[in-house]
């Protein structure tokens, strides 16, 4: 669901601006709401999530009405209306995957965070989900970790374990 | 030895890198073509070639190319479709990731043909790490001066960039696919009009697959009736097949079209055969959108002839005994696993990615999804089975765009040849509730059968 506070106005970094005007200048004249997923990938790439300020200031940005905005971040299923985990676990979750054991590793993933599909550890750095067809069904069972969608593949409960294990590091050594 | 046309170099190291590739004879389609034919030259090796579109519709993509509109002062686009989201299909991933520049080479010889100045390619968000890769190519082909002002001094001009998609299979349709770009949900438009008439921003507008835009390299450098030779009747050239599932060795194939399917599932060359020694049950041929097909059906026609890899002989039967080629992506499921639970799974994903502007998909979709869970899960009845055969009949032709047949021919196809196991799942109600991990419960092949 949409978030509620709508009334914070947000500005952008100017680095995010620079990207957007590179973003736009792909597109003829006129037809930069041409820019509008790319765009909101770069936001949600920053802040993890699409807020209502974040969508209203991208609809000034290009010049289009909020909800047209609105419309595309509640279809595409990449875009989060809500705050995730750190790292966002995707798994596929559709029939080729499932030959071959994506859901006795989705089962593993839930009993090793604790929490179930779609929501957050309480120290705020894993969620978990079922996503369909991620186009790796020869390397199966897979995983994919926003926002740059680093791949995993060919998914045991060892190498799962590994991965949270280093998330874990990585994120304590990040601070 | 089989031909290779598409991924003859792919192990050679640094083949992704533009040095390596221009090496081993890369961008001499973009010479041969700019500097040598002019585009309808073009457009007429690709017609000679027989190319189908490799994306799953197999449509002529010569034929394609020359319905494009062509009026005055008003700009033309290609469109590449990366979008690959059709499930069991991964050999676009495959392609993009290790040899990308066989795609933006495709991509320039295409975009000449057809007097595009911009074109893009639409990649499915999921796939940032293609995306990545595909902009660092396009940089590289820019710096050698394969894009961009006047490539090659013949006047010419190119750009291209990567749009990515938001996880939306429906994208893959090519109307979807254009609204997406033009930065709007990912409904399908009502053809006619075609893309090639009214497309990207209302203008002349090519769509193609990965493959089919890689394989025109081939095309220009050896000539379309070269590309002919290969193949039997109007299934030529050579196709890539993403084989997953139950086999030793899933992966990517590019094979000639005409092999034989029972050589392609057991010869070591190819799938190996069916892992942990299990027997084959069923294949879903190309992609989850085409007709399931029991074991003996998928090697042999009903007539008894051998299945060849090709659209015709795929499609031998109809929907009463045979399947399609499709996107090839080839699915393949041994003894132990649940047609019931499988068929459910996939009446999901298209219930899911329904993008709800029909009623008969928006709402068949979810009504099949829920009886088929209800069977699974050992509530349903024999008259829930008879209901779904009903809903996808009324589903089938019912809509805007393909994606209702593609929900409603698994289903229909699942009872028609495994009705079996729908029937036993009703009649053992019990035993169908307890589940190892969503694997069948003849026998579970990792777990003691309970």
């Amino acid at each position: 669901m949409l978030s509620v506070k709508h009334n914070e106005p947000m500005e952008f970094t100017e680095e995010l601006l620079v990207k957007f005007a590179e973003i736009v200048a792909r597109y003829p004249e006129g037809r930069q709401k041409s820019a509008l997923l790319p765009v909101l990938h770069e936001v949600q790439a920053v802040y993890g999530w699409l807020s209502v300020p974040a969508m209203d200031r991208v609809a000034a940005y290009l010049g289009i009405e909020p909800i047209e905005v609105y419309e595309v971040a509640t279809f595409y299923t990449m875009f989060f209306l809500q705050p995730q985990g750190k790292y966002m676990l995707e798994v596929c979750r559709t029939g080729p995957c499932c030959l071959v054991g994506a859901e006795r590793i989705m089962k593993h993933i839930e009993s090793r965070l604790g929490v179930k599909e779609g929501e957050v550890t309480p120290d705020g750095l894993f969620s978990w989900r079922g996503v369909e067809c991620l186009a790796a069904c020869g390397y199966g069972p897979v995983l994919q970790i926003g926002p740059e969608y680093t791949f995993y593949e060919n998914l045991n409960e060892d190498n799962v374990d590994k991965l949270i294990e280093e998330l874990k590091e990585k994120a304590a050594a990040n601070g | 030895m089989a031909r290779k046309l598409l991924l003859t170099h792919i192990d050679v190291p640094g083949i992704h890198t533009f040095d390596v590739y221009r090496q081993k004879g890369g961008y001499r389609a973009v010479e041969k073509a700019l500097k040598t034919l002019t585009p309808d030259e073009v457009v007429e090796e690709v017609k000679k070639s027989g190319l189908r579109g490799r994306g799953g519709a197999g449509f002529p993509t010569g034929m394609k190319w020359s319905f494009l509109a062509k009026p005055e002062g008003v700009p033309r686009y290609l469109v590449c479709n990366a979008d690959e989201s059709e499930p069991g299909t991964f050999k676009d991933r495959y392609l993009m990731t290790h040899i990308p520049h066989a795609l933006i080479e495709g991509m320039i010889v295409a975009s000449y043909a057809l007097g595009a100045n911009t074109s893009y390619i639409y990649v499915r968000g999921e796939m940032m790490p293609q995306i990545r890769i595909l902009e660092r190519a396009i940089a590289e082909a820019k710096l050698a001066g394969f894009l961009g002002k006047n490539i090659l001094g013949t006047g010419y001009d190119l750009e291209l960039f990567v749009q990515p998609g938001g996880g939306a299979y429906i994208c893959g349709e090519e109307t979807a696919l254009l609204e997406s770009l033009e930065g709007k949900r990912g409904n399908p438009r009502i053809k006619p009009p075609f893309p090639a008439v009214s497309g990207l921003y209302n203008c002349p507008t090519v769509v193609n697959n990965v493959e089919s835009i890689a394989a025109t390299v081939p095309i220009i450098n050896d000539g379309g009736e070269e590309y002919a030779k290969i193949g039997i009747e109007r299934s030529t050239g050579t196709k890539l097949i993403s084989a997953g599932g139950n086999l030793n060795k899933p992966g990517v194939y590019e094979i000639e079209l005409g092999l034989p399917v029972e050589e392609f599932i057991y010869s070591d060359e190819y799938c190996g055969g069916i892992a942990n020694g299990k027997r084959l049950k069923a294949v879903v041929a190309g992609g989850s959108s085409v007709p399931i097909l029991p074991a003996n059906l998928i090697t042999k026609t009903l007539k008894g002839e051998p299945r060849l890899m090709t659209y015709e002989s795929l499609a031998d039967g109809g929907f009463q005994s045979g399947t399609m080629l499709g996107s090839g992506g080839f699915i393949a499921f041994d003894e132990d696993q649940c047609i019931v639970r499988n068929t459910w799974n996939f009446t999901r994903f298209y219930h899911h990615e329904s993008c709800g502007q029909c009623s008969p998909c928006r709402e068949g979709t979810g009504w099949m999804e829920k009886v088929l869970h209800k069977i699974e899960h050992g509530h349903g009845t024999f008259s829930d089975i008879d209901l779904l055969v009903d809903v996808s009949k009324k589903i089938e032709g019912n809509t805007i765009c393909p994606l209702g047949d593609a929900a409603a021919w698994p289903v229909a196809s699942a009872i028609r040849h495994f009705r079996d196991e729908f029937e036993w799942h009703v009649t053992n109600g019990r035993d169908a509730q307890v589940r190892n991990f969503g694997l069948a419960h003849y026998a579970d092949p990792l777990e003691p059968v309970l």
